[in-house]
């Protein structure tokens, strides 16, 4: 890889030009108030069409995304993106519309809203569905307004807490949180999932909700998922279905049967749309038949939601079929528990068993520490499997365990990727245990090796002109 | 090896606690420090706030985590170590030298129910 870090303002030459304006045909003399005109020209980059082709062309190279490699990273859900969304997505019909095309215009875009609807309400088993939210975080918020209004609604004003696991996404509490709501943290058991009995003195009429994703943070399926439902339901509260881990539930099991009352599906990870870098995403929030009222609007604005991301949803969920998404969460479980029990002999499982989507393993079992050489961690295999060519798996979350390392391959991963990828895993296992230092050293093969994070966060420089 | 220091009083939550009459200079051990790596902020109440024991009173901040900071008593913040907002590496170089805040305890008996140097190396598996 050739190493490109320019930015577009140091290409610029005085005088260069890469388009011609016509020109100006209204007079000099501009009819906003004085005050507001700009006292001189804009610094505006003064490049070439070649210059600028080239510079964002060596920007680029510099990526690494799920069309350059695999992308393991956990909880993320980094599974290809179908060309054929695009496509769909840039049909004129579609990629011309705007926001205030009167009605008789955007019939086609209303239709696919209405048809979104209908096709996430059979995947999950939710009544009614907002396509407004823009991301996961956005759709939580949105769950959580929609289950404080419900128990308002009932003159139920009591209600200010809710109950998170302590293997939760932090979104979850965060959502609370924003939400005014108190926030509870339940423990988990050994085998990882939620404690039933810590659970229950925790419930009284204060409880709101509870948050739960399943399966969990740690790829594994809420085996009481039934009774934990029951006994939120029983004091009042709601259950509240985080969508994050959606993926190995495709055409299976559905939210809905669980007991969950309000959801949110990530329409970017689960429904292959692409994201990364922040954005842009979508998280429709679904509800109960009881819950529709509560739901923020019905009606469609040509302001409101990702419209681009759901139509590629859309676009993806036709282009599978029913019986094809039910593939989806078999094949991504399938996946991951081979990835599992191939390498569980080299890294620390630390929950035994199937697990669904992904699974966290505790770091290295032999992690090469002798003498005065600190063994290599979880870290250093991350940034190990970035010479190799891999994207690096998350690490260090959840939380529940110190070298958590969480290994997400989803169902669009041929088996010799996959086998490529328990390979090069277990080469750099054994390298750990030779010499950690190969470790301590990497990335050995990328244009940066390893920034210096804590300076980075002390000493944070925000602005290119900083670096003047 | 993480350093416990004999004479100070520590909390399950890794945070130590200095007694000097009826006042208690708080900081963390020596074994959080190494588990938050390096530290690049610390954020503390403002002086004259109250704290409860078992209650957050701020956080560290590092490049791996963000963890709360739990108080080992109850009281008034008398003083905060401002010097940390500049220098929060301080806490690395020397976790039991840099207190974060100084607290005017309202119920010292709090104190009984934190362990002694010989607990917490127990409790922490050293």
């Amino acid at each position: 890889m050739k190493y490109y870090d320019k930015l577009i303002f140091e290409l610029s030459k005085e005088g260069r030009c890469g388009y011609s304006l016509p020109a100006n045909r209204f007079p000099q003399a501009s009819e906003l108030p004085a005050g507001l005109c700009r006292k001189a020209p804009l610094p505006l980059p003064e490049v070439s069409e070649p210059d600028v082709v080239r510079h964002y062309n060596n920007l680029s190279q510099m990526n690494f995304g799920v069309d350059t490699g695999f992308y393991p990273l956990g909880s993320c859900t980094m599974k290809y993106n179908p060309k054929i969304n695009e496509e769909m997505a840039a049909l004129p019909g579609f990629a011309a519309l705007h926001p205030l095309m009167p009605k008789e215009l955007t019939q086609g875009a209303n239709k696919v809203y209405e048809e979104m609807e209908k096709c996430l309400g059979a995947i999950t088993g939710m009544a009614r569905f907002t396509l407004d939210p823009c991301a996961g975080a956005h759709g939580e918020l949105t769950g959580l307004m929609i289950m404080r209004q419900y128990h308002l609604s009932r003159g139920d004003m009591g209600r200010t807490k809710v109950i998170v696991p302590d293997s939760a996404h932090g979104t979850n509490p965060a959502s609370a949180a924003v939400c005014g709501l108190e926030v509870v943290e339940v423990k988990s058991l050994e085998n990882g999932r939620v404690d039933v009995e810590a659970l229950k003195p925790l419930l009284d009429s204060s409880v709101a909700g509870m948050m739960m994703t399943n399966p969990n943070t740690l790829g594994l399926f809420e085996t009481q998922i039934k009774e934990i439902s029951a006994l939120v339901h029983g004091v009042g509260g709601l259950m509240y279905y985080d969508g994050a881990n959606m993926n190995p539930l495709m055409g299976v099991v559905r939210p809905g049967d669980m007991g969950f009352d309000i959801m949110h599906l990530n329409l970017h990870k689960t429904f292959s749309t692409p994201h990364g870098g922040g954005g842009p995403g979508s998280g429709p929030v679904g509800v109960q038949a009881y819950l529709a009222d509560c739901l923020p609007a019905i009606k469609v604005s040509g302001f409101h939601g990702n419209f681009g991301v759901i139509l590629r949803a859309y676009a993806y969920i036709l282009s599978l079929g029913k019986q094809n998404l039910r593939k989806v969460g078999e094949y991504s479980v399938l996946s991951a528990n081979y990835i599992k029990e191939c390498l569980k002999d080299v890294y620390k499982l630390p929950i035994e068993g199937v697990c669904k989507h992904e699974f966290v393993f505790d770091g290295l079992i032999d992690d090469g520490a002798h003498d005065d050489v600190p063994g290599a961690t979880t870290l250093d295999v991350a940034k190990r499997l970035l010479d190799y060519g891999f994207h690096a798996p998350t690490i260090y979350f959840p939380l529940l365990f110190h070298q958590a390392l969480m290994i997400e391959p989803t169902e669009t991963e041929s088996k010799e990727t996959i086998d490529a990828f328990i390979e090069v895993m277990r080469k750099i296992a054994a390298e750990a245990a030779q010499d950690p230092m190969i470790l301590h050293d990497a990335p050995h093969n990328t244009p940066i090796s390893r920034p210096d994070e804590t300076t980075a966060a002390r000493n944070p420089i925000l602005k290119y002109q900083d670096t003047l | 090896m993480s350093k416990v220091i004999e004479g100070l009083k520590y909390s399950e939550s890794h945070e130590w606690v200095k007694v000097e009459g009826n006042v208690a200079f708080i900081g963390v051990s020596d074994f959080a420090q190494k588990e938050m790596g390096d530290i690049t902020y610390v954020d503390m109440p403002e002086e004259g706030d109250d704290v409860l024991a078992g209650e957050e009173f701020g956080a560290l901040e590092s490049v791996k985590a963000a963890s709360d900071l739990i108080s080992p008593v109850s009281g008034t913040v008398v003083l905060v170590n401002a010097a940390l907002e500049d220098a929060p590496e301080a806490i690395n170089e020397d976790a039991y030298a840099n207190w974060i805040i100084k607290v005017e305890m309202s119920l010292p008996s709090e104190l009984d129910k934190l362990m002694d140097a010989a607990a917490y190396k127990a409790f922490i598996g050293e």
